[in-house]
């Protein structure tokens, strides 16, 4: 009886988990074993077909290459970022709350919204960022139109965006750490970098674990910005994983090899989330 | 007596109106310009039922063009009543590959409906036409105009009144509007193309202009590495790279209207769907003209289509056939053109009062009239996504100094061949 009782409190979020997470990701799954099927030519099992296909694609290559740099340009950046402004914070400074709100307040913009904002930052000669240049006689620069800083202009914008939103966390574990340690480290005579080196920063590893695990998965889930941004260009050189996969299926109708697409994010971001909790997780807790 | 008589000839009346209250039109459409166009389709989806009791229309904004197709299938899958959709004009041949289209031809088949199908612009009727029969009917279609500052001419001391005519005319002419500032750097271009977003659209139009179209009819072969294309490409990334004209990269078809309006470009290359835009933010005396020619004009045509569903009864059918002539016919495409900017879409429209009154007092709207003699359709083929990925990435390569248009070309060629072998 009781475990019935259990089971049906379990019900409800089991049937939203089950379908619509379990039964598309085992969807997906399949799906990539076989042909797209259309009117005229009906979907049949092709077995490994699309993976190879997958593996002979240059622009799959080109756009996991790409994401893998976007991550390391923005995991790093945006934690490191976040740790200094939770700290800069969290210190007895005039008008804190102001301080805190502004940092972070490109959090709580849609992400549409942003883009749309940093496209005329980004935008040669109108754009915010060449009148600034203007000023100091610094030539146009087209941003957005040359492949080898259009990466890093994506970057900087997801760090300016995500950056604000770790800041909440650190700065809650900061003010969860006992006044005494500070207290006690000043008693010997431990300086600001070694204290912060040796207490703060080993006592803040559960968050840094949370916020590594949580800034991979959006380095890889966010792209709402590539809609209106570059769209993925020029010739998919701010293509990223998530977006070739919705070109891939809406535009291209090639649902299969989107699903192989999709198992490869899917297996990717498994496998990161593994071994970021297996390998960090041993140095994590100092109790 | 006469009360019951009257209420039985009301159940009557009643019964039959019930009766053809059964048709109801379903059509899914899309927004791709600004400004309020539902309320405009809501008022001539009203205005039709008025006109037609007993037919109910109900159109559904669907988002942008993307959005359109991928509800319209989605609905026609679950099941969902759909019988017409405006969609993409180069939608074409993905739904006819998904069968679940029908030509109009087989339903207007009157002498007066045959007419009806003949009455539109051949160069809008290109992209809604396989293998000889209409399956698209014009509505809202676009096609790429030039855009120049008179002010930035006279300043650069060329005619404000005359728009370059040729390629040559055109690179000569944008070599002397650029305007560089004290310390060298731009500060006025002189002309701008978009190539974000659209780059196969805008490479049409130099392509058709150097003589060549990029597919053939059939929607099975492109035409990427012919040596006047590379041509083309490669004059478009010259103005860039040699001629020093246009930026160097790509160019943001979503801010090009701001960098022109705000005198950053002395031409830009646009669709016509942006002219009442321009037209309300340019705070200069700007002109519309044709493209220039290279060995002849040439400009892709755009835009969306009505398709007629498989999936439907006779009845809908007619009514369906009623609704589209009634959203088509001269008197509301020159409302609807006057609204939008999209072009009216036959010789009729223009002829109507309204818009020749229109067109008497802001002349640029009938330049994309005058255009159609020379439009080619836009890019449409089977495996239409890719095989147009395939060539917006060789341009984003060339222009961004990549690739070499030669090389760039071929190899888009090869791989769309590839994927059109089994179409053929």
């Amino acid at each position: 009886m009781r475990n019935v009782y259990g089971w049906l409190l379990l019900t409800p979020a089991a049937i939203l988990l089950i379908g619509f997470t379990h039964y598309p990701a085992v969807a997906t799954l399949i799906d990539s074993f076989f042909s797209t099927g259309t009117v005229v030519r009906p979907s049949r099992f092709v077995g490994l077909a699309n993976y190879a296909l997958l593996a002979d694609d240059p622009i799959f290559w080109q756009v996991l290459r790409n994401n893998l740099a976007f991550a390391a340009g923005t995991i790093p950046t945006s934690i490191a970022l976040a740790l200094l402004m939770a700290i800069w914070v969290n210190d007895k400074l005039p008008a804190r709350a102001l301080v805190r709100m502004s940092y972070f307040t490109p959090t709580i913009l849609p992400m549409v919204a942003v883009a749309n904002l940093w496209l005329f930052f980004y935008t040669p000669q109108i754009g915010l960022i060449d009148k600034v240049a203007a000023v100091f006689g610094m030539p146009s620069h087209n941003w957005l139109g040359d492949p080898s800083t259009v990466m890093a202009c994506l970057a900087v914008m997801t760090v300016w965006k995500e950056a604000g939103f770790f800041m909440i966390f650190y700065l809650a574990a900061l003010q969860s750490l006992s006044p005494e340690l500070e207290e006690a480290a000043k008693i010997e005579g431990a300086s600001r970098w070694y204290y912060f080196r040796r207490v703060t920063f080993p006592l803040l590893m559960p968050t840094t674990l949370f916020v590594l695990v949580n800034a991979t998965i959006n380095s890889f889930k966010l792209v709402d910005h590539l809609f209106i941004l570059t769209k993925g260009g020029p010739d998919n050189a701010s293509n990223l994983l998530l977006y070739y996969i919705y070109q891939v299926a809406f535009s291209f109708f090639e649902t299969s090899y989107a699903s192989t697409l999709t198992v490869v994010l899917l297996a990717l971001l498994a496998a990161m989330a593994i071994v970021q909790f297996q390998l960090i997780e041993k140095r994590v807790h100092y109790r | 007596m006469r009360s019951i008589l009257a209420i039985a000839t009301a159940a009557l009346i009643g019964l039959a109106q019930a009766a053809w209250a059964d048709t109801e039109i379903t059509f899914y459409y899309p927004i791709a310009v600004g400004g309020p166009l539902t309320k405009v389709i809501d008022g001539y989806a009203a205005e039709f039922e008025k006109a037609n009791p007993g037919v109910k229309v109900k159109p559904i904004y669907a988002g942008n063009y993307d959005d359109a197709r991928i509800k319209a299938l989605a609905a026609l899958k679950a099941g969902q009543p759909a019988q017409i959709s405006v969609l993409f004009s180069i939608d074409i041949y993905e739904l006819i590959e998904q069968d679940v289209i029908i030509p109009w031809d087989d339903v207007a088949t009157s002498a007066a409906d045959k007419a009806w199908i003949k009455s539109f612009y051949p160069a809008l009727m290109m992209n809604g036409t396989y293998k000889g029969k209409a399956y698209g009917i014009p509505f809202q279609r676009s096609t790429i105009v030039m855009y120049w500052n008179k002010d930035a001419f006279k300043e650069a001391g060329l005619d404000p009144e005359k728009a370059p005519a040729n390629w040559t005319e055109m690179t000569q002419m944008a070599g002397k509007l650029v305007k560089k500032d004290a310390s060298g750097n731009v500060s006025r271009w002189g002309v701008m193309v978009p190539s974000t977003g659209y780059a196969y659209w805008m490479f049409q139009a130099f392509a058709r202009q150097n003589g060549q179209d990029l597919m053939n009819r059939d929607g099975n072969k492109t035409n990427y590495a012919h040596p006047d294309v590379i041509a083309a490409l490669q004059y478009w990334r010259d103005l860039g790279a040699k001629h020093k004209v246009m930026p160097e990269g790509t160019v943001e078809w979503g801010t090009l209207r701001q960098a022109f309006t705000e005198g950053k470009t002395a031409m830009m290359w646009h669709t016509t769907g942006n002219l009442t835009a321009v037209k309300g933010s340019a705070k200069f005396p700007f002109g519309v003209a044709m493209l220039p020619a290279s060995k002849q004009r040439g400009s892709p045509t755009g835009g969306g289509n009505f398709y007629l569903f498989k999936k439907t009864t006779p009845e809908e059918r007619k009514a369906a056939l009623a609704f589209v002539q009634f959203m088509t016919a001269p008197e509301r495409a020159a409302d609807w053109s006057m609204a939008t900017g999209y072009v009216g879409i036959s010789p009729a429209a223009y002829d109507t009062p309204k818009l020749k009154a229109y067109a008497a007092e802001f002349p640029p709207a009938v330049v994309a009239r005058d255009q159609f003699q020379y439009a080619t359709p836009e890019l449409s083929t089977f495996q239409t996504g890719r095989v147009r990925k395939l060539l917006d990435d060789a341009i984003q390569a060339s222009l961004t100094g990549q690739k070499q248009p030669a090389d760039a070309l071929k190899a888009a060629q090869t791989e769309a061949d590839k994927l059109l072998k089994s179409y053929r």
